[in-house]
């Protein structure tokens, strides 16, 4: 049997969040990964995002779809409902569930399997809906659980364990989220947690879709030279293009930031994002140049990351459609049947 | 009874007064649909029932449509196989047309254009009228040419048949209330059409449209749009979907009458969700997804888009999520023909998806079912925690149906189902979602957001009685086994057959859906014709302990469905203990919708044998 249950050892002197919870309240079952593998460090970035937001567990909603990064939410938030969809169609549950109910975190976990191929279009229009929530694809570019499968964001000329050379062109999740609309977009390393513990509190405070694309190494099938998705790889070619700083609520900003160096974004729940640029002619919120700044690098073998894209300008779906503010799942139903007087007189139509 | 006491077999009789078909040929496009409507409303406000079917093809504009409109004095609900008087406003199909009329009918053209000398039948009798010439002179533009043509046809068939001009006059007052220079405009086009034929022909013909009262209480509606109003009041607050014939009407149904009923009253803020999805395959995670969460979501759709959905109704019946679909049926396989009626789709949604699967199927019979059933497969779905399909067709959903006028008990209360709020999971030491706490095979589930203790991880992989993974036997198979033991458990709670039932009889016949009518009129033909049957129609599957009785009991039982293959005889078979040698499959599937001639000639063909042997 595979399910493991993990321990609950608690020193008593953890740290507690604002809710008085541990780091331990977010945690979830003990992984069945391989050691090593990316994205148990994405899960325990997950975790700790989640527990320095102090969000009650329960008011969180896991989502994933099917394949190793999809087994994660069982390892993450274990106070959370979780839903394991089925292949590539994890956007469209996350999206069903948030229009019963607006007023939850939704995160989502995904791999480059199941969002860039079975579940690309699914992937996409969750984007053009601008369904609120975090969509973490842990990225790996191989196909693991059936063991060493190039997938679509492998990059050109990247070789297979067994030598194998990838002739095919790969998506980059975060241009393709850029044109089809998403607000938050950022590109990560599973190995660099002081990056992606702030974008990730950023995402969830983001009201909209946000997308984190994680470089996440397998270490099993897609470490080896030759591929570009290593971890000696993505080392040496990480290039960290502006860095986002969470800034919680009710604290203010202490850095001190030369002219044109930082911009400050304000979030829904009033945190802020202070996004420090590390190429002065970055502009997180110009599209154009944002695709030729990418197309540039990547071109060059680097691995451009940090929050690459930013809009808050944009409604997300519940206020495109106009939808009450009470989730339409507790409203009752004395409140959403017109009754038999109405129905007698909406007949005459018919008559 | 045997064939010896039959006295007449054949039960086709010449028109007569308030029991006759009009059949207008069209083009699509045109704008004949209002002209239609017109008409069949106006024998309807007559009080004479009335049975109306569109045959129209996939395409825009340009291409053959044709409506039947049926009369029936004695109220039956199928179509008729015979065209009694065709108004032939399509040169296109004008050969085809005249050959279906039956001898001694009547068939009125548009003698604008000279008739080729050919086209010509001496067993009918041809009304010529100038429609084109006459709407011409009166109108302007080419649309309104075009648009009321139609309406002057509509007068002609007045003029003939003796039709109520104040019926007349108060339906386009009703339509045109507010558009006043339309309304002088269609009172202008109809005295063309009925004035000519006044002047010209003998009027009326020696069948005719006669005041009765058997329309009161009764409205003419169509099945999607009875089974969008059904999902307004069942609480439906998500519906996901993507558009396909013959279902997008009920998508279309249910966005206006949200958009009447379900808007905020101070900040005019939608109390619904209607997402457009990108596929099937979409709209149905939408649904699971929605329907986890604790609203009440359903995705009408038809046959191509159960085939999408089958891997996440799969994933919806293993993790036991309420979800309510609407089939409404298209002819098949493949795309097939989007604009014809079929019931093919019983095995695919029965057994939809991989492995063991099963899943709950309601069947309504007219628009007015559709309305009541889609309400119970809410409360089903929510009650089984499991998705349900109604299956419902094109004949059902788009044609419009005289049904009584459909009540609301304002008493009703949705079944929620077991479902634990915050204070409940409170109490408890510790939730598990699989686990049978009463014992009565439905397990108990919580929403989101309620409560942390009441958290838990919905996966279609393999899970144990606690909702943890599991590759372990025993734990596996306590899960799918209690599955397998809650199917028995819905039987209690779907609607039961429709029995008719004499001790009399050992003869019987099953039918399902759009069915009922055809055979309800087969039926009484047989008995006048001494073949006296009883008459059983299903509502559900599960089939409850009714459906085996009535198979007990009967000797020979004609199973009359619209398919090639004997879908429900099949599932019969599968799912109870009865004999197939006498389960006799009555086949109707040309994709037109099913009337009684066929279903009469075989089972009396059938009998005639049995008396022979």
């Amino acid at each position: 049997m595979s399910y493991i249950v993990k321990p609950k050892v608690m020193h008593p002197q953890s740290p507690r969040n604002n809710l008085g919870l541990t780091v331990r309240d977010y945690e979830g079952g003990m992984s069945t990964l391989c050691a090593g593998c990316g994205h148990d460090s994405v899960t325990g970035a997950i975790v700790q995002a989640a527990f320095e937001l102090s969000i009650p567990p329960h008011r969180m909603a896991k989502f994933s779809g099917i394949g190793c990064s999809s087994k994660t939410p069982a390892y993450f938030a274990k106070q959370s409902h979780g839903f394991n969809s089925v292949h590539g169609r994890m956007p469209s549950v996350a999206c069903g569930a948030n229009a019963a109910n607006h007023d939850l975190h939704y995160l989502g976990v995904s791999g480059d399997g199941d969002t860039l191929s079975i579940g690309l279009g699914q992937f996409c229009h969750a984007m053009r809906r601008n369904l609120n929530m975090l969509y973490v694809i842990e990225n790996n570019g191989v196909y693991g659980l059936t063991k060493g499968q190039f997938s679509a964001s492998a990059d050109l000329g990247s070789t297979a364990k067994k030598g194998a050379e990838n002739q095919q062109p790969p998506i980059d999740p975060c241009r393709m989220a850029i044109s089809m609309g998403a607000g938050f977009v950022a590109r990560s390393f599973s190995g660099d947690k002081e990056q992606l513990v702030p974008l990730i509190k950023a995402a969830l405070g983001y009201k909209g879709f946000a997308v984190i694309d994680v470089i996440s190494p397998c270490v099993t099938f897609n470490d080896h030279e030759g591929s570009t998705k290593s971890y000696k790889y993505t080392r040496q070619h990480f290039h960290p293009a502006i860095h986002a700083d969470y800034v919680p609520p009710s604290e203010d900003i202490k850095a001190q930031y030369q002219d044109g160096e930082a911009m400050t974004v304000t979030l829904h729940d009033h945190s802020q994002i202070v996004l420090r640029k590390v190429e002065r002619d970055y502009d997180p919120t110009d599209r154009a140049s944002i695709y030729s700044y990418l197309e540039k690098h990547q071109q060059a073998g680097e691995v451009i990351t940090g929050l690459l894209y930013y809009d808050d300008s944009l409604k997300e779906m519940h206020d495109l459609s106009n939808i009450v503010h009470e989730p339409l799942s507790r409203i009752e139903h004395s409140k959403l049947c017109p009754g038999d007087e109405a129905l007698q007189s909406l007949q005459n139509i018919w008559r | 009874m045997g064939f010896g006491d039959i006295v007449n077999s054949d039960m086709s009789t010449g028109p007569k007064n308030n029991d006759f078909t009009i059949r207008v040929a069209n083009t699509n496009g045109t704008g004949s649909a209002s002209a239609n409507a017109l008409l069949m409303k106006s024998f309807f406000r007559m009080g004479i029932p009335v049975v109306g079917k569109n045959y129209f093809p996939s395409n825009i504009q340009g291409l053959p449509a044709w409506y039947d409109i049926r009369i029936s004095g004695e109220g039956y609900m199928a179509r008729s196989g015979r065209i009694d008087i065709l108004i032939a406003m399509n040169a296109q199909t004008y050969e085809k047309d005249l050959g279906d009329v039956v001898p001694g009918g009547y068939l009125i053209y548009d003698s604008t254009w000279p008739r080729h000398k050919l086209l010509h039948r001496d067993d009918v009798t041809i009304i010529g009228i100038p429609l084109a010439r006459m709407c011409n002179q009166q109108f302007k533009t080419a649309r309104s040419r075009v648009l009321m043509k139609n309406i002057a046809y509509v007068g002609v068939a007045a003029a003939l048949l003796d039709i109520d001009l104040d019926v007349i006059k108060a339906s386009l007052d009703k339509t045109f209330a507010k558009k006043a220079s339309l309304l002088e405009a269609n009172h202008t086009a109809f005295r063309l059409g009925y004035d000519y034929t006044k002047e010209h022909f003998d009027c009326p013909l020696p069948f005719k449209a006669e005041r009765m009262d058997k329309t009161s209480r009764h409205i003419m509606m169509d099945g999607n749009t009875a089974a969008a109003l059904g999902a307004v009041y069942a609480g439906a607050t998500v519906g996901a979907w993507y558009p396909i014939t013959p279902s997008t009407s009920v998508m279309d149904a249910f966005t206006s009458f949200c958009e009447r009923f379900r808007k905020d009253d101070e900040t005019g803020r939608a109390k619904y969700c209607i997402i457009q999805a990108e596929d099937e395959l979409s709209a149905m995670g939408m649904v699971l997804g929605a329907g986890w969460n604790g609203a009440r979501a359903f995705t009408p759709t038809s046959g191509p888009g159960i085939s999408l959905m089958s891997e996440l109704l799969g994933y919806g019946y293993f993790t036991e999520i309420p979800a309510v679909l609407i089939n409404v049926q298209r002819c098949g396989p493949s795309t097939g023909m989007p604009t014809r009626t079929q019931q093919a789709d019983i095995m695919s949604c029965a057994y939809a998806s991989h492995g063991d699967t099963r899943h709950v199927l309601l069947f309504p019979s007219t628009p007015e079912e559709c309305f009541y059933l889609a309400v119970d497969a809410f409360d089903l779905a929510e009650r089984l925690q499991t998705p349900v399909i109604m299956l419902t067709d094109l004949d059902i959903g788009m044609n419009d149906w005289m049904i009584p006028e459909l009540k609301w008990d304002d008493s009703y209360r949705p079944d929620r189902g077991k479902v634990l709020d915050a204070d409940a999971v409170e109490k408890m030491e510790s939730f598990h979602r699989y686990l049978d706490v009463d014992g009565d095979t439905i397990t108990y589930r919580t929403l989101p957001g309620e409560h942390p203790k009441g958290a838990y991880f919905t996966r279609g992989s393999g899970h144990n009685m606690y909702g943890a993974y599991t590759e372990d036997s025993n734990e596996y198979l306590e899960v799918v086994d209690r599955l397998r033991r809650k199917w028995e458990t819905a039987k209690q709670y779907v609607p039961e057959p429709v029995v008719d039932y004499s001790d009399k009889y050992k003869v019987g016949i099953i039918s399902i859906g759009s069915c009922d009518g055809a055979v309800i009129e087969a039926r009484d033909h047989l008995i006048e014709a001494g073949i006296g049957v009883n008459y059983m129609r299903v509502k559900a599957f599960p089939f409850t302990d009714r459906v085996q009785e009535f198979l007990d009991a009967h000797d020979r039982i004609y199973v009359v469905e619209q398919n090639r293959d004997g879908q429900l005889r099949s599932l019969l078979l599968l799912e109870t203990d009865v004999d197939a040698a006498k389960l006799i499959p009555l086949l109707l599937y040309d994709g037109q919708p099913i009337e009684c001639e066929g279903i009469f000639e075989s089972i009396c063909q059938d009998q005639a044998k049995g008396v022979a042997a």
